[in-house]
This record gives structure tokens, sequence and C-alpha cells, in this order.
């Protein structure tokens, strides 16, 4: 059974459609990537999936369960994580603090997360991963006063801290410099490696090329192609879209 | 914490000590200060933590306020009123939650300020239960059989019981998992809502919580004064409650305290310059506005990181909440 499959999913804001009957599936320990020229509707399928925008039609269903139009929280709970194109942090807290929001729902009802004070599991994790990503000796300064790159890799890590079945990359390498692309990129295989199932959402096509054993093309929001790194980088279709011969 | 233990443990002796000193006017503006400590307590949760603005602090006052004097004229004991007060704001807290589900910014501001008028107008014209504008007078002060606190000074330690019960509450609730998803939702509502914390829950919870301070803060104001009328629950208030959360340090622990004391004794300070005093107020709190956005809770940091800063040559980058 796929992990994710999605079905004939479209999303309209007003009359413009940002997708149109968009269909796919992700099998488990898959490295799936998703590109596209600007406005092809990568983001908002990502938003979609993980129940930030409602979709207008169609469905989702995560280990066979339809999650379409769940909220954001309820598809997190579910396993699936995701990072963002524009990094989405919570700059006045500590890096620590912001891997532990990303832990603490995971688990417990509402009442049982005001009573149980003791965190130690969800600390450890925090740190083994901060280490993991190389900026544990950061995790007591502010989200907000890391560079560009650090921060990133904490948006990383914080969708990496409920351990997930399905990690959602929205442009990982965008605006990231060559050595931290590297580094990421690294990061990203060593997991897949241990099991982990990610979609890649990028617009460095040596990245996509070098990560992604499968592609998903979209073009103003439809799905245009699926293959290969080579196959893809030879239809004609996708080289229409991209350089619009 | 660590930066606030010793200046609390130090507020805490005073405020046991002063009473024994302080003559009976003196007194009632240092309850009076507890009483605010509580509700802006509240409203720095709803507003300061979890990012919700509420401009109906004072509604949920009343609801404390009322009903402890009007089942005190049944001679239903005080703590038994405090109870069904703090109940019944907590219930409106959570009504109240509900548009900011839906609603933002100064869009909710105006639901919550709607809240507000609601409540006075009740209050006003429902005369057969709240004595309209006359209000309600000889409102009882708490009495455990042979222990009364009907005196000034033993109703002010009775007082700064609640406060301390509040504080701790406050305290556990704010270093809690719950104060980390306030403090996410204020920082970031659809990244934290992506890492698994639920906007309803939560969002409900800070304005129930809040409210029910603000109902214990009422409760308690209410035999303070020993009379009530809807007067003392208008938008005004609620300003005057927001002014304390904002000049005193939006979503800091310390910032409540500072607040309600600045905002409770600087008026009385100034009375001696007679007609002046508004003016001067308000001046003050411009200035303070303007050279502390932060609220006067950054002079506190400041000093603090002096203090380390001689002490030892490294300070963290990270400042502690």
């Amino acid at each position: 059974m796929a992990l994710l499959e999605i079905e004939k999913l479209t999303k309209h804001f007003f009359r413009l459609s940002a997708l149109s009957g968009v269909s796919l599936s992700v099998e488990p320990g898959e490295l799936l990537g998703v590109i596209g020229p600007n406005g092809s509707g990568k983001t908002t399928l990502f938003n979609c999936v993980t129940g930030v925008l409602p979709p207008s039609g169609g469905h989702v269903r995560f280990r066979g369960e339809d999650i379409t139009g769940r909220t954001a929280d309820a598809v997190y709970q579910r396993g699936i994580a995701r990072t963002f194109q524009l990094i989405q942090l919570f700059p006045e807290m500590t890096v620590l603090e912001n891997m532990l929001v990303a832990a603490q729902e995971k688990t417990g009802t509402l009442l049982s997360r005001l009573l149980r004070r003791e965190e130690t599991q969800e600390t450890a994790r925090a740190r083994e991963l901060l280490e993991f990503l190389g900026i544990a000796r950061l995790q007591d300064n502010l989200a907000s006063n890391l560079s560009y790159g650090q921060q990133k890799l904490l948006d990383f890590g914080m969708a990496l801290m409920s351990d997930p079945q399905l990690i959602l990359l929205d442009e990982p390498m965008a605006g990231v410099n060559p050595t931290m692309i590297k580094n990421l990129m690294g990061h990203i295989l060593e997991l897949n490696g241990r099991g982990y199932t990610f979609v890649v959402i990028e617009h460095n096509m040596e990245v996509v090329m070098s990560l992604c054993r499968r592609i998903i093309v979209l073009s103003q929001g439809e799905r245009i192609a699926e293959g290969t790194p080579a196959e893809i980088a030879d239809n004609p279709l996708v080289l229409d879209a991209y350089f619009g011969r | 914490m660590a930066r606030a233990r010793w200046p609390l443990l130090a507020a805490l002796a005073l405020c046991l000590l002063l009473p024994l000193v302080l003559d009976q006017y003196k007194l009632y503006v240092l309850s009076l200060t507890l009483v605010y400590v509580i509700l802006a307590i509240g409203l720095n949760l709803t507003l300061g933590y979890a990012g919700q603005i509420s401009l109906c602090h004072a509604a949920f006052m009343a609801l404390g306020s009322y009903a402890v004097a009007i089942l005190g004229q049944h001679r239903v004991p005080f703590e038994v009123g405090l109870v069904l007060g703090v109940a019944l704001a907590f219930t409106w807290g959570l009504v109240l939650g509900f548009p900011a589900l839906k609603v933002k910014h100064h869009y909710l501001a105006m639901v919550t300020l709607g809240f507000n008028i609601i409540v006075f107008l009740v209050l006003r014209n429902w005369e057969s239960l709240t004595g309209g504008s006359f209000g309600i007078s000889n409102v009882a002060r708490p009495v455990w059989g042979p222990v009364s606190f009907k005196s000034d000074r033993a109703f002010y330690f009775y007082i700064l019981g609640w406060t301390a019960v509040v504080v701790a509450s406050a305290y556990w609730i704010l270093h809690s998992r719950w104060g980390r998803a306030f403090r996410a939702i204020r920082e970031n509502e659809m990244r934290a809502e992506v890492v698994g914390v639920s906007l309803r829950n939560y969002k409900l919870m800070a304005f129930a919580i809040g409210a029910a301070y603000a109902g214990t803060g009422g409760a308690l104001f209410a035999p303070l004064l020993g009379y009530i009328d809807p007067g003392a629950y208008t938008l005004d208030r609620s300003i005057q409650f927001l002014m304390m959360v904002v000049l005193g340090g939006l979503g800091r622990f310390e910032g409540p305290f500072i607040g309600a004391l600045v905002v409770t004794i600087l008026p009385e300070v100034l009375r001696g310059s007679e007609g002046l005093y508004l003016i001067i107020y308000a001046l003050a709190v411009i200035i303070m506005m303007l050279f502390m956005p932060k609220g006067l809770v950054g002079l506190w940091d400041l000093a603090w990181r002096f203090s380390r800063s001689r002490s030892s040559p490294s300070t963290s980058s990270a400042s502690l909440r």
C-alpha cells in the first residue's frame, strides 16, 4: 500500500486554478522529487496535503486513511511533517524550545501535557537531532539569532522531531550556500537510508537529479510528467514547461 | 526565572511587612495593586503569551465581582461566590475564544470590545439582579467561622493569599508545555499548527484561563471597595489593564507585577500636583513607551545584564523567560 495517495486534487483561488486534478502516490522509503516552474502549484500541493489549505476537490489518503481537509495539527499527528520555502520558526524562542514545540503535541491529551513536566525523552531526542545536524552548540540561542543556513537546519530538525513517516521538504536548498547544500543532501540521503520517506520540492536541478530516484513535474497546476531523473531530463513536455519552446 | 527569584522573594517580604506600618488608605492602594496584579497576569497570559488581543478584561472581572456581590446578599459564603464567578468568567472566556479562531488582530479587538459593552449594558439594565446604575453596596468580605477578614489588614492578607495562588498557578501553566504552545501560537500561528499545536484548544484555553484570573481579581475587587456599580467595568478599565500589561512588558512573567504597580501607584504619587496629574501621568506613559517599547521590564533586563557583566564577562544570548 502506498504511504501517501493523492487523487485528483484541485485547489482554486477564486477563478484561478492552482491545482487541477493532480494525482500521485508516494511509496514507503521513497525519495520523490516534485519540480516545476514558479507558480506551477508545488507549494499549494504541500499546503493541501498538510492541512494548511483546504483543497477544493479530490482526496488525500495517508496510510489508507482519508485525511482530506483535516487541520494541519491533525495531519502532523498522523505522521506527516514538513518544512517551508520561506523558513517558519518561532524567532523569540530558543533553538531547543523550537525543537520541543515540534515534539510536545505528538503524544498525550491536552490535560496530560499541562500536568506532565518530565521532558527527558523529548529533550534527549532534540539534542541528538541538533547534534546530527551540527547545530547542538546553538541550542540556547534564540532562533532569530541564527544564520539563514542554520535556520534551514533548524527547520529541518523540527520536521524530524516527531519521528514522522513522511517528510515534505519545500525548497530545502533555496538560498543556501554550496557547502550547506552538500551538508543537507548528506542528511537527507542518510535519513532516507534509515527508512524516512521524503517528498522534495526543489528548483536546484542538480540537487533533484542526484537526490531523487523518481520525479514528478507540475506545470500550471497539472501533472505533466513523471519518471526517473534521466527520463525527466529528456522529456520535451518538461523542457517546454521550463523554457516555453 | 532565576533573575526573578530574588526580587520576587523581596517583594513577598515587603508585601508581608508593609501592611504592619501602612495607614488605611495606603493599605487600600496596596490591596488594589495586588488585585490588579491578578488581573494583569490573566491578560498577560491571553495577550502577552498567546498573542490574542482582548479588550474585555473588565467584563470578565465584572462576572467575578457581581457573583460574590449578588450571592453575598443571600449570605452565600464568599468562596462559593468566588468559585462561581471564576467558573462564569472561564465559561465566557471559552465562548469568546471561538471568534478568536476566525478573526485576528484589530478584528478580534473589536469583537472583545463589543463583549465588554454588552456586559456593561446588561449590568446597567438588569436592575433586578445587578441593581442597575445604583450597583450593589455592602459587599461582604469572607468569614471563616471565628476567623474574619472584615478588617482592611486581614482582607489585605486574604488578597495576598489569592495573589500567591494565582502567581503560582500562572507560573505552573506558563512554564509547562501549554506555555510553550501559547508562545508558539503568538510567534507563528501557522508553523505552530503545522507542528501539531491545536490552535482551537490552546486559543480557547488562553482566553478561558485569562478570563478566570480576571474573575478571581473581580471577586476580590468587589469586597475591597465594598460597593460596585457598572461604571467600574467599562472599556476604560479594560484599557487600563491593557496599559498595565504593555507598560510592564508583554509576554514576560515579571511584566504584570511592574505594570500593575506603576499604573496603580503612579496616579497616587502624582495626585499632589492637583489638576495636572492626569497630564503628567499620560506624558510619563508616552515617554516610557517611546524609550522602552518592550515595557518597563526592559529596565529590569538592563539591570540584570549589568549585574551579570560585572560578575562574569560572558553572557548568554538567549533571554530567560
